[in-house]
């Protein structure tokens, strides 16, 4: 019966017949460019070290799922580059100065353990990346909270030694009094920290370029980074921290610069697979994340809780996603019809029971 | 919360309107031509006509006593040479009238305008014209004019928003036939008891606005405006269409006529208009010959039954293997297994492509991105279905509204990993329908 003119035959597929340039790949990559000003800004500040453990970061990244797939007899999804943003995103997680074989160690975790191990990209029920940076400071606690100075805070000569303690170490041991760094360092990134999240205008650029490249919603980073603001607004204006220059407002700026808000609110936190499907949901995600992380800061025993917040929210994102399962067109009144015919039928069973 | 924003939510797929400039072209009459016997949803007709019986243009040759029915009239005048049972494009076996055509186009000498005086003569006269919803949906049209609660209708929206890629047949309509479309509307609010009509049209497609704005002002029609609409997919549809004008929900399966709207597509608005005037039946339509394989894009005004072998034919031929031929726009179109198949009321556009745009990229794991609901017109969560259809979960499906998919392809087109979803929205709908159905047979 098929037609026998065409040499190929026709193909007959369900509609659309048409579809997008963009794929997963791409996706990825745009994370990837999006992640150079950070990238830039780590090696500025921390030299070609960061650079060069970022990059081994993706390599390692890509070998692990490579060899995962290839031991398993599985189809090679390395061109998908996931594994490369899990790597990268997890090397920038790190102190400038992190021994590369434990950096290898934490990329293994993420890549195979987390993800190819639940059966592979988008399988995963919390952030690889997270979860490799959260082994890798139980396990080298101090390695991993051990932070190099920036190259301009060693030359400005007033700090003793090549490393010091984080804005939020300062803020944890009552010593940001001595500290020698401004709101503008930290912006900039001028203080220490991990490699990839000191600097909060970098990390700024990328986040902006994803969200105007609409890989990301601006749901999540947005609610995220407000509510870290207006809770420790709030929370500083009735503990103020006692030293000149830090009021309410300004301690507010400060969390959000400091430690890895940022970076998790752009990077981390809208990784597609573990944070919700729906706008009510990701409102629902931003502000959990927010709201924990600063519950860490100020109550929990890490000065920084920005990683556990953000997978202590992954994991309830199927939970998330099935409350806000309710916002379709036609739905909600349909649901307001069910419930005034419900309301009446209760009404009426009340009267005849008068 | 997101319940009340203006627009439904919309993709960009792309215009490609390349034939929107082509005045469109007469063809000649086809050798022979097959005619559909089931050109409605509903029953299909019985043929009138026998083998060796002569016909003229416009001669009913098929209809039927069954309720939801449309009568089917010569395209040609010509000699049957028989009555075929063939595989459709759709894939079901169908009753088709085969005519010899003789060239000559005699009128059937029945044919005179018809008398319309009231709402029950207008749709008397809409049901003998074998009109039928020729945006693609095929219903019976003289049914929808006939609304339960007639009274209640207060708008009639001319729908000219052409969402779909490649496809200007309504576009030209619009700007040749703009008379048709403005008496064809007048007519529809005259005898449904409307208060107005809105003709719909997509921002893409200005000219056609414009012209509709100058000739409602130089006739002075207080009853009809134009309503200028997003340029984006799939505004077109008629519940996306039915929001974006009255700002009304339209759950599957609800009649607009219970919102007291009546849609009517552009192209059968201008043929309402036409055939108050000469009662010439449907018997062709504009259609957009397009693709990467046609030598010649551009607009046919060709009779039904034409095949598509012919049309494309007439545009030139094929510049290239073609991979795919599709019935319909690239969104929603359907693709057929052969080019000897003929075009029915239904068909808007052929489009033909060469395997680089034919086959599409594989399918990849799905991310969650999410993207697939962002894009619904109704928020519905296509993602959900396709997990819920590979667990045969069809209280989930229910739960989440599978039923309210209009299957418009939008989150198909922007998943990154090109997962067929349409197609798993597809399958999930016809298992809760027959899950309903075995329920229904359980309980009664």
């Amino acid at each position: 019966m098929a037609d026998n003119r065409f040499k190929t035959g026709l193909l007959v597929t369900n509609s659309p017949h048409v579809s997008t340039t963009l794929d997963t790949r791409k996706t990825m990559l745009y994370v990837l460019i999006a992640l150079i000003p950070a990238a830039a800004a780590s090696t500025i500040f921390f030299g070609f070290g960061a650079l060069i453990r970022i990059l081994l970061g993706m390599v390692f990244g890509v070998a692990f799922e490579y060899c995962y797939n290839k031991i398993m007899k599985k189809p090679d999804t390395t061109r998908d580059l996931s594994c490369c943003v899990t790597g990268a995103i997890l090397a920038m997680n790190v102190p400038a100065n992190f021994p590369v074989w434990m950096l290898a160690i934490g990329v293994g975790v993420a890549i195979i353990i987390v993800k190819c191990l639940y059966g592979g990209i988008g399988r995963n029920i919390a952030n690889p990346a997270l979860v490799g940076r959260a082994v890798l400071l139980l396990s080298w606690t101090s390695y991993m909270t051990t932070w190099p100075l920036t190259r301009f805070q060693i030359a400005s000569g007033v700090y003793d030694g090549v490393t010091g303690a984080t804005p939020l170490g300062d803020i944890a041991n009552k010593t940001l009094g001595q500290a020698h760094y401004t709101l503008t360092d930290m912006f900039l990134g001028n203080t220490g920290g991990a490699l990839g999240e000191t600097c909060a205008l970098a990390i700024l650029i990328g986040g902006l370029f994803l969200i105007w490249k609409k890989i990301i919603s601006p749901i999540i980073p947005c609610t995220f980074i407000g509510t870290v603001f207006v809770i420790s607004v709030i929370y500083y204006a009735f503990n103020p921290v006692g030293v000149p220059g830090y009021n309410a407002f300004t301690m507010g700026i400060f969390n959000v610069l400091a430690g890895g808000v940022m970076f998790g609110a752009f990077f981390c936190a809208t990784d597609y697979v573990t944070s919700p499907i729906m706008k009510r949901g990701k409102l629902i995600f931003g502000i959990g994340c927010g709201a924990l992380t600063m519950m860490i800061r100020i109550l929990g025993a890490y000065p920084e809780g920005v990683s556990f917040a953000i997978l202590l929210m992954n994991v309830v994102t199927p939970l998330i996603d099935r409350y806000s399962e309710r916002s379709f067109y036609g739905i909600a009144a349909a649901e307001k019809a069910a419930k005034k015919a419900a309301k009446e039928a209760a009404s009426n069973g009340k009267e005849a029971a008068k | 919360m997101f319940l009340r924003a203006k627009h439904l939510s919309s993709i960009d797929a792309g215009h490609y309107k390349n034939t929107a400039s082509h005045a469109t072209e007469v063809m000649p009459v086809p050798d022979v031509v097959k005619i559909s016997m089931s050109q409605n949803i509903g029953a299909p007709c019985k043929p009138l006509v026998a083998k060796g019986d002569t016909v003229k243009v416009g001669q009913k040759i098929g209809d039927t006593d069954a309720f939801l029915h449309v009568p089917v009239h010569s395209s040609v005048s010509g000699t049957v040479t028989g009555i075929e049972t063939m595989t459709n494009a759709m894939g079901g076996q169908d009753t088709f009238v085969v005519i010899e055509t003789d060239k000559l186009q005699t009128m059937d000498e029945n044919i005179k305008a018809p008398v319309v005086t009231d709402h029950k003569s207008f749709v008397a006269a809409i049901k003998e014209s074998g009109l039928v919803g020729m945006g693609g949906a095929t219903f019976p049209a003289w049914l929808k004019y006939d609304p339960k609660n007639l009274e209640d209708i207060k708008y009639i929206i001319v729908n000219g928003a052409e969402c779909e890629p490649y496809l200007t047949s309504d576009h030209r309509t619009m700007l040749e036939d703009a008379q048709n479309v403005l008496d064809g509307a007048q007519a529809l609010v005259k005898y449904l008891g409307a208060e107005k009509a809105y003709i719909a049209i997509e921002s893409n497609k200005q000219d056609a606005i414009d012209g509709f704005n100058r000739m409602i002002a130089e006739q002075k029609l207080s009853n009809i405006e134009t309503f200028p609409l997003q340029a984006r997919y799939p505004k077109g549809a008629e519940r996306v269409l039915i929001y974006e004008v009255t700002g009304q929900t339209c759950d599957a399966g609800v009649l607009p006529a219970s919102l007291g709207v009546i849609v009517a597509n552009v192209s059968s608005t201008a043929f309402i208009g036409q055939y108050l005037k000469d009662g010439v039946p449907l018997i062709q339509r504009r259609v957009t010959v397009d693709g990467d394989a046609v030598a010649n894009p551009k607009n046919v005004m060709a009779p039904f039954g034409t095949m598509i072998a012919d049309l494309i034919a007439f545009c030139g031929g094929y510049k290239a293997e073609p991979r795919k031929i599709l019935l319909g726009g690239p969104m929603m179109g359907r693709a057929v297994y052969t080019d000897a198949q003929p075009t029915t009321k239904a068909n808007n556009g052929i489009l033909a492509f060469t395997a680089a745009k034919a086959v599409l990229p594989e399918e990849t794991a799905c991310i969650s991105c999410g993207r697939c609901h962002d894009a619904c017109p109704f928020g519905l969560l296509p993602v959900k279905y396709a997990d819920a259809y590979e667990r045969k979960d069809v209280q989930m499906l229910r739960e989440l509204k599978v039923m309210q998919c209009m299957e418009c392809g939008s989150c198909s087109f922007v998943c990154p990993a090109h997962r067929p979803l349409v197609f798993m929205n597809k399958l999930g709908k016809a298992m809760v329908k027959e899950a309903d159905k075995k329920e229904a047979a359980k309980n009664g």
